[in-house]
């Protein structure tokens, strides 16, 4: 019994966690999506999605459903095995830096104030002893990466293959054209982007994102937001640039290109870019709080709780997830207030201000920092 | 145990790569394949306690370098490579290289082999972000700053290649078709008027 529980544990463990986060992220996602209709028809003077279940809450579904059951069409003249690939690529790399995420702080003993009730039972007592041992200083992480903030950027550049390829495999001058123009878009703004975090990461002294946001838990006035302004506004354009929203979403103009590089994909294939989409929002929601926002840092919080108990968790984590909420409004705001640029205006934006913006910002962090130190 | 297993999945995973890297005639399709052999290495470098260097391989390699060569690739638009008869003379110079490559790997096997077995440690310091970039900083300083200043020549000259002519401006070329269709236009209409 013992030696099947210690075999199991870690196994069980992680398929939980990785069940819970992924399945969380997935409904936030899809939510984000409901929301976006809502608040978009709002500003717009509209209702908004309003017929399935009550207020619509069940539209997500419903379209999940459609899409589903859609004709599944596939161009005669794609390169079939790329036009297959491109939409596993585009979400996988959407879904993977999940397992990173910070989603609260360290458990100290999540399971102790069962351990007393159960002590005497014959075989579970002995077992759950044993489980509330391992869960001692329990992160609140599927993986604990020591570079997560690299393993974030890094997976989500590779996610550029998605779309580059989707745009050259559908055999269509739109698909081309939005898939060049999106990852050119891509490759620009990430140099900025990159550029952005190391302001942070100086601060910090870590590229752990858990380590990041400990590095602001004193205070609010630690929050990286503050001694990093400039880099917190470069980051957040560069996001929106990186997920090709508006005002940055070139690759999808309608005006002039259709659906841009998925204007070839129909049913469930166009549903993984959809949601990819959203994903990638939500990523950059999570890094944007992380890096500079504190994270799940709640100021006062352990005056009333005591650090690391299951009530100081549960509100950390909602304030979490609340503020990734806040930027993922913004987002729709964003959508629903300002136009779209121009092509060449975009590429000289990212490249003539604001990667120079970041570069000088490093500069300038670089040299605060040695003063501080010395 | 388990690091072994997963080694000899990324290991086999990379050499299948390999092979369609260079079976392929699609260039695309040998891009996509290097991309794969990075990824796998990288998975390689993490079981190897390495998560750095691990993830700078994926940054740049696979997320920065791969996707500059596929944007050419797509860009130039590049037909199916056909075998050439004149280049025959380098099915010998590929094979006598492999063999000089396989005769490496086999010295370097011996070479460990006999080297006193010890596992890696997982807390070792050696392939952690900061001592990486201490050694870089002090020990190996001058080698940075050579790689650092052949960067910015290769930049620079990039850019004077790139940059033939001064680009005229967008709305300059606006301005222009625009004088010429309305030339065009005049001319019409004084056909038209007489």
């Amino acid at each position: 019994m013992e030696s099947v529980l210690k075999t199991a544990f870690p196994f069980v463990v992680y398929a939980v966690a990785i069940l819970l986060a992924f399945q969380g992220v997935l409904m936030i996602v899809a939510y984000t999506v409901l929301a976006e209709r809502k608040v978009l028809g709002w500003m717009q003077g509209r209702i908004g999605p309003n017929r399935v279940g009550p207020w619509g809450v069940l539209q997500p579904f419903a379209d999940l459903l459609k899409f589903i059951f859609k004709e599944d069409l596939v161009p005669d003249k794609s390169t079939k095995f790329v036009y297959f690939l491109a939409p596993l690529i585009a979400l996988t790399c959407a879904l993977m830096p999940i397992v990173v995420y910070p989603f609260g702080p360290r458990l100290s003993d999540p399971l102790g104030w069962l351990v007393p009730y159960v002590a005497n039972w014959p075989t579970i007592g002995p077992a759950i002893n044993w489980v509330a041992l391992q869960a001692l200083n329990m992160p609140l992480t599927v993986a604990h990466i020591d570079v997560g903030v690299l393993f974030v950027l890094g997976i989500t550049s590779v996610g550029v293959y998605g779309i580059a390829l989707a745009g050259w495999s559908s055999n269509s001058k739109y698909s081309l054209m939005g898939g060049l123009r999106s990852s050119a878009q891509m490759i620009s703004y990430e140099l900025a982007m990159g550029a952005s975090v190391l302001g942070v990461v100086m601060l910090a002294g870590t590229l752990d994102l858990n380590g990041i946001i400990e590095a602001q838990t004193k205070s609010p006035f630690k929050w990286f937001i503050i001694p990093q302004i400039i880099g917190f506004f470069v980051f957040l354009i560069s996001a929106f640039a990186e997920t090709n929203r508006v005002p940055f979403d070139l690759p999808e103009a309608e005006t002039e290109l259709v659906a841009g590089f998925h204007t070839e994909y129909s049913a469930l294939k166009f549903a993984l870019f959809f949601m990819a989409e959203y994903v990638n929002m939500f990523t950059v929601s999570v890094m944007c709080t992380v890096l500079f926002l504190g994270g799940w840092y709640v100021p006062g919080l352990s005056r009333i709780f005591e650090v690391g108990s299951i009530p100081y968790a549960l509100i950390s984590h909602l304030v979490f997830i609340g503020k990734i909420c806040a930027f993922l409004f913004l987002y729709i705001w964003v959508r629903g207030t300002l136009p779209r640029f121009r092509f060449d205006q975009l590429m000289n934006f990212g490249w003539k201000f604001l990667l120079p913006v970041a570069i000088g910002n490093v500069i300038l962090t670089v040299v605060i920092v040695y003063f501080l130190n010395s | 145990m388990v690091s072994t297993v997963l080694f000899f999945i990324f290991a086999g995973f990379a050499i299948a790569c390999g092979i369609s890297l260079v079976y392929h005639r699609n260039p695309l399709y040998s891009a996509i394949s290097l991309v794969g052999v990075f990824l796998s290495l990288s998975c390689i470098y993490i079981t190897l306690a390495a998560p750095f260097i691990a993830a700078v391989q994926v940054l740049i390699y696979a997320g920065a370098i791969m996707v500059l060569v596929v944007f050419v690739i797509m860009l130039l638009n590049l037909d199916d490579d056909r075998p050439r008869k004149s280049l025959t003379y380098l099915y010998g110079i590929g094979g006598g290289l492999g063999l000089a490559l396989l005769a490496n790997a086999f010295f370097v096997y011996y070479a460990v082999s006999r080297v006193p077995n010890h596992e890696v440690n997982t807390d070792e310091t050696v392939g952690r972000t900061l001592s990486i970039g201490q050694s870089m900083y002090t020990e190996y300083l001058l080698p940075v700053e050579i790689v650092g200043v052949m960067l910015l020549m290769a930049i620079i000259g990039g850019v004077v290649l790139a940059r033939r002519l001064s680009q005229p401006q967008l709305e300059l070329v606006v301005d222009e078709e625009l004088d010429i269709r309305n030339e065009k236009e005049e001319k019409d209409d004084f056909r038209v008027s007489f």
